[in-house]
């Protein structure tokens, strides 16, 4: 049977998700101080659907006088905000936690418009995850006398917080919970393609009765973010993002007393070793690339397989990939979505043929486009040397490059080839090997014959070019403590 | 006789030749420049080496050299090297007060406070190699079917600029928080003071402590700082004895490969330290397994 009959055998009817559910305005503001408003400049930009280009509303964009005032706001706000007690703050983030999880099927559906990730995801992990951590750090508000800090550890004062757009919701969770636990209060800039979920969960403050001032967003474009981080009056940079502006942030606040952590790029190796269990390793595979169209910081994009299973684990690894489904990021069916920009499309185009160019063998799986949209196939290359330019630099799309091994020794020097360290992934049954090698490997995360998995309770970060600080767990608290 | 005349001469003492310590040796500058240092009252005390930037390339190549072992080597074994160095230390204590007293002003009963103070931080951190690791790291409760466990890890190779004033409680206090946890140093000496910083290498090479783990360079601090704070194979730095504009001409070029920067700050080196310089230069792994279930057939995930 070939590959393309036997995805034909499959045919699934739509099954799409109402999008009526969600009610997205035709405008929206900036909150600052607890209300919407305008940007002083009055500029509005547009954001769009990703799968269609539809355009879903217009947002104001924030500038240096708007930066101003939230950081103003968020400044008023602190002193009172500080100063509750644990227990009040607490019960404000449990509040929103609860309201998210209500909300969870509307923001899920808002989320998969606006970014373009399959509905699956944002329903089964954003979401889930989302309402998840505000779940934690509640918890922790009115707990930090015990989180090894010392007694009494205090906030910093105004955390001005950069996120992308991969995981919009998620990644400010990951910012604003710890933040607001800790006693800190927030100015966030989401990213300029994925504003709306930011401003609905202004809303969901509303709705939390948070006090005015504590949470500050702006919707806005890259001079926004460098106007935020640069402010004085801001005591904490927390940026999610490219290696090249984390490197321009770090510049930005060399010399000031702000405190920062930067959450990076990643090429993470994911290694398979001889006697893996294939299928569940083509499932990891699968999950550590595709997941999110390979838009993921800690993607598993350089695939190290053992040489003696190389054919094997590759005929495997297509068939599957054949059965995925692209296409409208509403079906429930759907695995694969958009990508989340023009821009974005067109840079990982670029990088795919620079694979072919270089000599790499590209492969795809038969896979039709919509016509409207930003669309990437599931793409593998083989036969990649470490020097291939898909080998080196963050792809941030559905691209995987696949290099082998010979030895425990090799994979390892392979896997830590890169200035980046977020990532890895192991697959094998000898439990020695996976904490050898674990041991051996210079990431932050490692997951051993898993991939992908996230928890609030789980430290999340990077070594060497992938960025420092943890977010998550109790290591979370310490980006937003002076300590 | 003549002999009856020599006696009354005093004796002439044989002078140290001061040099750098780099890699378990100790070699001049490769540029072949020294420079003066002087006591507190302005007296010649030795000729130092003024260290180049390539000896701080060489001091890099030489630390990154001695990462693996060191980092590798288990958390009792790397305690009781660093203990070792403290009975070292506790047995040249007349000299390195007098080296203490003439590089700081002190009277000879202040220096050694100061030296009794740098052995017992010795002391301090050889206990502390096995137990940073359940104090800052641990499993994590996640909400599914996993094993998680997060441990530290040491960053790499640290670039440590000496604190300038404490030339000796404050040296050791920089550099035992760095190696305890397995990283390796290239270390600065304080620029004025640097005869301490020298003779504590020949403390650490009779300590058991692999070549390489500590390496220290004298000159002048911004100029072996700058090619240190933007090497791409330095993975951290500690900006203890740099003055606020180079602090923060240091930093930037740090970004360039996203150093950890730990930033100066005042310390009062007498008191007990905190764990901060060692979480500084840690970096937390976090390793998943699947725990699966158990089946007929055993576990399967």
């Amino acid at each position: 049977m070939t590959i393309e009959k036997r995805s034909s055998a499959f045919e699934y009817a739509p099954a799409p998700e109402s999008r009526s559910i969600v009610d997205i305005a035709p405008s929206y503001g900036l909150f600052i101080d607890g209300e919407f408003a305008e940007a002083a400049d009055g500029k509005v930009f547009k954001t769009v659907s990703p799968s269609t280009e539809e355009v879903l509303s217009e947002v104001a964009q924030a500038g240096q006088a708007d930066v101003d005032r939230a950081v103003q706001a968020a400044r008023r706000a602190f002193a009172k905000w500080s100063a509750l007690p644990g227990a009040e703050r607490a019960k404000y983030l449990f509040r929103i936690a609860r309201i998210i999880q209500e909300r969870s099927r509307e923001l899920a559906v808002l989320e998969t418009l606006d970014n373009g990730k399959p509905i699956k995801e944002t329903r089964d992990a954003d979401l889930p995850l989302v309402a998840a951590h505000f779940f934690y750090y509640a918890g922790w508000a009115d707990k930090l006398d015990h989180a090894g800090f010392g007694p009494a550890p205090k906030p910093l004062g105004v955390a001005g917080q950069v996120i992308p757009w991969n995981f919009p919701l998620l990644m400010l969770a990951w910012k604003i919970a710890p933040a607001l636990a800790t006693g800190n209060t927030v100015v966030l800039k989401p990213a300029e393609t994925t504003p709306l979920s930011a401003l609905f969960f202004a809303d969901v403050c509303r709705q939390a009765g948070l006090p005015k001032g504590v949470v500050n967003i702006l919707p806005g474009y890259g001079d926004a973010g460098a106007a935020l981080v640069a402010h004085p009056d801001v005591n904490k940079v927390a940026f999610t993002g490219s290696t090249a502006v984390g490197k321009e942030i770090a510049r930005t606040v060399a010399g000031t007393h702000k405190k920062l952590t930067l959450e990076l790029g990643g090429k993470g190796a994911n290694i398979v070793f001889d006697d893996a269990p294939i299928d569940q390793a083509v499932e990891g595979i699968v999950n550590g690339i595709f997941f999110n169209q390979g838009q993921v910081c800690c993607a598993g994009s350089r695939l190290l397989v053992q040489e003696s299973i190389h054919d094997e684990l590759l005929d495997s690894l297509k068939r599957r990939l054949s059965t995925l489904r692209l296409g409208d990021p509403l079906d429930k069916n759907t695995d694969i979505g958009a990508i989340n920009s023009a821009e974005q499309l067109a840079r990982i185009t670029a990088l795919a043929e620079r694979g072919e160019a270089e000599g790499a063998e590209r492969w795809s799986p038969a896979c039709e486009l919509p016509s409207s949209g930003y669309w990437f196939a599931p793409t593998l290359f083989t036969n990649v040397t470490q020097a291939h330019t898909i080998a080196r630099d963050e792809i941030f799309g559905p691209v995987l490059s696949v290099l082998t091994f010979r030895t425990p020794d090799e994979a390892v020097a392979k896997a830590n080839n890169t200035p980046y360290g977020l990532s890895a992934g192991i697959w094998t049954e000898k439990g020695s090997r996976i904490l050898a090698v674990a041991n051996k490997l210079r990431a932050g995360v490692i997951w051993s014959n898993t991939f992908n998995k996230f928890d609030p309770t789980s430290p999340f970060g990077g070594y060497k070019e992938s960025g420092f600080g943890r977010e998550g767990g109790r290591h979370g608290l310490e980006a937003y403590l002076d300590v | 006789m003549s002999d009856k005349t020599d006696k009354t001469e005093p004796r002439l003492s044989v002078f140290k030749t001061y040099k750098l310590y780099v890699g378990g040796k100790f070699p001049r500058s490769e540029s072949g420049r020294v420079y003066e240092v002087t006591d507190s009252k302005g007296n010649w005390l030795a000729n130092v080496p003024l260290s180049s930037r390539k000896d701080a390339r060489d001091a890099v190549v030489a630390a990154r050299k001695a990462f693996g072992a060191w980092s590798g080597a288990t958390a009792y074994n790397r305690g009781q090297i660093l203990y070792r160095v403290a009975e070292m230390l506790e047995g040249r204590r007349e000299q390195f007060v007098r080296e203490v007293a003439d590089a700081e002003g002190l009277s000879k009963a202040k220096a050694a406070a100061v030296v009794d103070a740098a052995v017992d931080r010795w002391v301090w951190y050889a206990g502390w190699t096995d137990k940073i690791a359940q104090v800052v790291g641990g499993g994590n409760p996640v909400a599914g079917p996993f094993f998680n466990l997060s441990s530290p890890e040491p960053t790499g190779v640290v670039a440590v600029l000496a604190p300038q004033e404490s030339s000796f409680l404050g040296l050791v206090s920089v550099i035992a928080p760095v190696i305890a946890t397995g990283n390796t140093a290239v270390v600065i000496a304080s620029e004025k003071s640097p005869l301490p910083a020298l003779s504590l290498g020949e403390v650490l090479a009779t300590s058991d402590l692999p070549g390489g783990v500590v390496n220290v360079l004298s000159g002048r601090t911004a100029e072996i700082a700058a090619p240190l704070a933007a090497h791409q194979d330095v993975n951290a730095i500690d900006l203890a004895g740099a003055d606020e504009a180079l602090a923060k001409e240091l930093e930037i070029a740090a970004a360039d490969n996203l150093k950890r920067v730990l930033r100066p700050q005042p310390v009062d080196f007498f008191a007990t330290p905190g764990i901060d310089r060692m979480t500084a230069f840690l970096e937390t792994k976090t390793v998943w397994h699947p725990t699966g279930s158990l089946g007929a057939s055993g576990s399967s995930y």
